[in-house]
């Protein structure tokens, strides 16, 4: 198709959509004086019946915890997709790819840079698990705090120290963490199935709100999830590093 | 201006969808995506807010306090997901470079079986 042609298909597809989103939006409540009732419902009961003081957590993983699952599998099936097509891409390569400026080589790290990417490692997995941790009674959870924790790998990247970042995320650990994190969210889900009547059902003590041990699988949840997606992003990163790393490498042999 | 926040949401609705179809690069348009569904977090989020409203958390301040909906605010976990799924497709496209040595769409007319 030319691009000429597409831009027309574009445009009349752009007014129909015009018409549609006018008339969606004109039907949007007034900003800021929303009354959605589950909403208001939820933030009067939700501390009482979850035990979380994070609204937004009890409802991503308690009254809505089998659409995180989904979610979750989405993030999986990403992640497992970028590494399939990645390797099979280096596993099929015949000729070395060409490197484009041969003569450009990667700067030296300065010190400076090392030395703050290094002391900024354990902070970074302090700060994660942190987040993970408290994602039922303040800002956080599983998703965020995972991201966290996956800085800290590429910091060790930062620093110019590759050999480090596959020490302190073997790929086998990396795989079988993705693996683990996934499943153990269904496994939540069938041990509410199997104590209860229903998937997903928070089957452990609530405890008292505001305790760090407390809310009962919310937090059990966001583990599942912090693991799920730390070693998600981890192995995302590995294969596109490994992907520059292995054109690099061969160019120069 | 309370219909501001709809307006930039409805912009980068648009603005994005142009740059996809206007595209000649694919990473390009997988940058574009992303501001497609940026557009969903914005018309989330102002849906979702109340005025004078703090965030609905309550570990220090009581239940019944005015909170703004945390239905909405449950759904930004799709914030992670897009990036991952923004990787798959940036995948694709080094894919689709390796196969045809070029990221331009229009020059991918003549699909190989």
């Amino acid at each position: 198709m030319s691009s000429s042609v597409r831009s027309t298909v574009f445009f009349i597809g752009a007014a129909g959509l015009a018409v549609f989103l006018l008339w969606g939006l004109a039907g949007l409540p007034d900003f800021g004086n929303f009354r959605g009732d589950y909403g208001l419902l939820l933030n009067r009961v939700g501390v009482e019946q979850t035990s979380a003081t994070n609204i937004v957590a009890a409802v991503t993983f308690d009254y809505r915890g089998f659409d995180t699952m989904a979610e979750e599998f989405i993030l999986f099936a990403a992640v497992l997709g970028t590494a399939l097509l990645l390797r099979a891409q280096r596993e099929e390569e015949e000729e070395p790819a060409e490197d484009m400026a041969q003569d450009r080589r990667p700067p030296h790290d300065s010190d400076a840079v090392r030395e703050l990417c290094l002391g900024l490692v354990a902070p970074a997995v302090l700060f994660g698990l942190y987040v993970v941790a408290h994602g039922h009674l303040s800002p956080g959870g599983g998703f965020q705090g995972g991201v966290v924790l996956a800085t800290a790998p590429l910091l060790m990247y930062l620093a110019g120290e590759y050999a480090g970042l596959r020490t302190l995320s073997p790929r086998t650990v990396v795989e079988l963490a993705e693996g683990t994190g996934a499943a153990s969210y269904v496994g939540v889900g069938l041990v509410g199935l199997g104590t209860s009547v229903s998937f997903m059902k928070n089957f452990l003590p609530l405890g008292r709100p505001g305790d760090l041990l407390s809310s009962g699988t919310i937090l059990i949840l966001n583990f599942a999830v912090g693991l799920a997606v730390a070693a998600g992003f981890v192995l995302l990163l590995t294969e596109f590093l490994e992907q520059t790393l292995e054109v690099r490498g061969r160019s120069r042999a | 201006m309370n219909f501001l926040p709809y307006v930039v949401a409805a912009y980068l609705l648009v603005i994005g969808l142009y740059g996809m179809v206007t595209s000649r690069n694919l990473i390009h348009m997988v940058v574009c995506l992303s501001v497609v569904q940026s557009s969903t977090y914005v018309v989330l989020l102002s849906i979702g807010y109340r005025l004078d409203a703090t965030a609905p958390i309550f570990v220090d301040i009581p239940v019944g306090t005015r909170a703004v909906d945390p239905i909405v605010q449950a759904l930004m976990t799709d914030v992670v997901i897009g990036v991952t799924v923004s990787a798959l497709l940036l995948a694709l496209a080094v894919q689709v470079h390796k196969r045809s040595g070029t990221l331009d769409p229009n020059g991918l007319s003549s699909l190989k079986g």
